[in-house]
């Protein structure tokens, strides 16, 4: 089955193009400014969209989407709005590959079956779950597949010679490379061991390889777009929303324009 | 070995996967997977060693001061009029709980795996305490994450840790408690993997440390076992422990589990009661999900958020517990009740007047449901109670609970 994502993978390809990736959190900064950002996102240059689930305890997010986070589900986020963020996405947007992507509980406690039927029907085409190691495969992955939605696995540096099959085996879509050994929003350092780890990923499967975590500047976006399929951003967009507010979390500046602006600038280094 | 483990033991767990039943397992990050992997494989090594045995024995005797006594709380099993109550005096130990049972065993094993910094997390601060002792004395240093809220009941630990050389991070996230803190500690670990052991407190988190701080953990029982039919010449028809994360119970409840004639009993911290908010009861109020790498009981809401629990004990303080328990309580092999933070507090005292043994409020609510039990027990009956830890570290708690300023 052919699905949006590689769809999209393919025609740039096709057009010698990398994927720009862009991460926003569901219900950051209330339910319908996200969405708006969400509709804007395909128009300022991004070609797929990373739909965060908030979740309360995210052990692999640092500081900004951490809060970003904590405001969504303050503002009574739920998973259900988020595959509802996903179907009004859809109304007007047939093309751009939605991954939702988060921690395993709140999709365990909504029900992997029920979850995978409604996340299909609103047109989620991936999902990518932080906590579930291939060693889990049989909780979500593997349903995943069986239900049509891609499953994107996470490559770290710590995936070596012998575990790069494992986490390769039953993956989908493409392969997140998380660019260091550690959480979001750290500072990007080792763009050599970065291209080595992505070239040693990419000759041992067909899937397309997007590089994410501390990916903040358009010089930053050049250097590994160079080496990977995709980059792929996300506390910067973060940051760039919770700079339009105040203390208080309440819209103070244009977060929409904000994201615009920094993703058309990020897009024109990809 | 006393018993043998054979096809319909209680005591098999964890299988390959991580997993007790449908409890436990491995759900972190990629990251860490290959550490977790390392980490098995160097503990089960290490299990076959005898250098290994014989160095955390020799620590264990002379440098903790076990074994524990099992003490027979006669004053007070007078006074409560029914079953002859034993303490196992986990509070003697160095540093003064049960955690440096599983802490000398963790840095043995960190120093094994050639690791040369140490973190943890903490809720009552008796595990970081015992972490940074534990670190003082082989010279490593130490980083111990310890939420805002438990940082301002737990002064005394604070400052012990400080003594000792450890850095206390302190983490205001969610209620600045410990389920914050092993948030904090896990982020920590995934940006330090090379050269960081994570040295885990309670037998929770992903496979394999529920199994590791079981194992270690359990000299408790299998003290108290040897001790009792020293004593009574037969097992006890009671064992009780209180629950937080669950690792000074699993000691205790481990080496007995397939002795079913005697009845094990959790205590879970049920705050203010398990019709409010404020209780940390995972099992007898929450519903499974999955939290810090394993499914587990947790207390949540419908959209799987996970629930800041309360109780007047920190140590207690965690929306969730050891996955084992999770799997005991599903099979029915023991009974989880909850002790409101009065009970608790009553039972503090009670010990304090009539023994003369001032109990960590953890223990406390372990102590508070051999109050409720012994009297409806006849006098032949023995119960062995699981005092884990001492009360000094809660002195300012109790004395703000009744209304004095400290």
């Amino acid at each position: 089955m052919i699905t949006r994502i590689d769809r999209i993978f393919a025609a740039l390809k096709v057009r010698g193009q990398k994927a720009m990736i862009t991460y926003i959190m569901a219900g950051y900064p209330d339910y319908e400014t996200g969405l708006a950002i969400m509709k804007t996102l395909p128009e300022s240059g991004a070609d797929v969209i990373e739909l965060g689930i908030p979740f309360s305890d995210p052990i692999a997010d640092g500081a900004s989407i951490q809060v970003a986070g904590m405001r969504a589900l303050r503002n009574g986020q739920t998973l259900q709005k988020t595959i509802k963020m996903v179907h009004a996405f859809r109304q007007n947007n047939n093309k751009t590959p939605v991954v939702v992507m988060g921690y395993y509980n709140p999709i365990y406690v909504y029900g992997v079956d029920r979850f995978l039927r409604d996340a299909q029907i609103a047109g989620v085409d991936g999902i990518l779950v932080v906590d579930l190691p291939p060693e889990m495969d049989q909780e979500l992955c593997i349903p995943a597949r069986q239900a049509g939605i891609s499953f994107i696995r996470i490559a770290t540096p710590t995936t070596d010679d012998k575990r790069r099959p494992i986490v390769l085996q039953n993956t989908s879509g493409f392969i997140y490379y998380v660019s260091m050994t550690g959480i979001t929003g750290q500072t990007l350092t080792n763009s050599m061991e970065i291209a080595l780890s992505v070239k040693q990923i990419k000759a041992h499967t067909a899937l397309p390889v997007a590089v994410g975590f501390g990916i903040k500047t358009a010089d930053q976006v050049a250097k590994m777009s160079a080496i990977a399929d995709g980059v792929i951003v996300g506390t910067a967009i973060i940051n760039a929303i919770t700079s339009t507010l105040d203390g208080q979390g309440k819209i103070v500046g244009n977060p929409i324009e904000a994201v615009d602006i920094l993703v058309r600038n990020l897009h024109s280094s990809v | 070995m006393t018993q043998p483990v054979d096809l319909n033991s209680y005591r098999n767990g964890p299988d390959a996967m991580g997993m007790f039943g449908m409890f436990g397992g491995c759900f972190v990050p990629e990251t860490l997977m290959p550490l977790l992997i390392e980490l098995h494989a160097a503990y089960t090594v290490a299990c076959l060693d005898t250098q290994f045995k014989t160095a955390l024995e020799e620590l264990s005797t002379d440098y903790a001061g076990r074994p524990s006594k099992l003490y027979y709380a006669e004053r007070l099993s007078i006074h409560l009029g029914g079953a002859r109550i034993y303490l196992k005096r986990e509070d003697l130990n160095h540093t003064g709980s049960h955690k440096i049972n599983n802490c000398l065993g963790q840095i043995l094993l960190a120093l094994r795996m050639g690791k040369t910094r140490i973190i943890a997390e903490t809720g009552a601060g008796q595990h970081g305490v015992a972490v940074a002792t534990v670190s003082a004395r082989f010279g490593l240093p130490c980083i111990v994450y310890m939420g805002t809220k438990d940082i301002e009941r737990q002064k005394p630990n604070v400052f012990r840790m400080n003594l000792l050389g450890a850095t206390v991070e302190p983490i205001s996230a969610g209620h600045g408690t410990l389920k914050d803190a092993m948030n904090e500690a896990l982020r920590d670990w995934v940006k330090n993997i090379s050269n960081t052991y994570y040295l885990i407190g309670t037998a929770a988190g992903p496979h394999p440390y529920p199994k590791i701080v079981r194992d270690f953990q359990s000299v408790i029982g299998k003290e108290v076992r040897k001790q009792i039919l020293e004593r009574e010449g037969r097992l006890p028809d009671m064992i009780i422990a209180a629950v937080g994360g669950g690792s000074n119970a699993i000691g205790l409840f481990h080496p007995f589990l397939d002795e079913t004639n005697v009845d094990i009993i959790g205590v879970e911290a049920g705050g203010r009661g398990l019709n409010t908010h404020e209780h940390c009861s995972s099992i007898t109020a929450g519903s499974p999900g999955v939290l810090h790498g394993n499914r587990t009981y947790l207390l949540q809401n419908e959209d799987g958020q996970i629930c800041n629990g309360h109780s007047i004990s920190a140590g207690l303080d965690y929306p969730g517990i050891g996955p084992e328990h999770s799997w005991l309580k599903d099979i029915c092999r023991v009974e989880y009740v909850p002790i409101l933070d009065h009970e608790a507090l009553e039972a503090f005292q009670l010990l304090t007047r009539v023994e003369g043994i001032i109990p960590a409020l953890e223990s406390s609510h372990a102590l508070a449901e051999a109050v409720k039990r012994a009297p409806k027990m006849t006098k032949d009956k023995v119960v062995v109670v699981n005092l884990s830890g001492r009360g000094d570290k809660d002195i300012h708690t109790v004395g703000r609970a009744r209304g004095l300023d400290m």
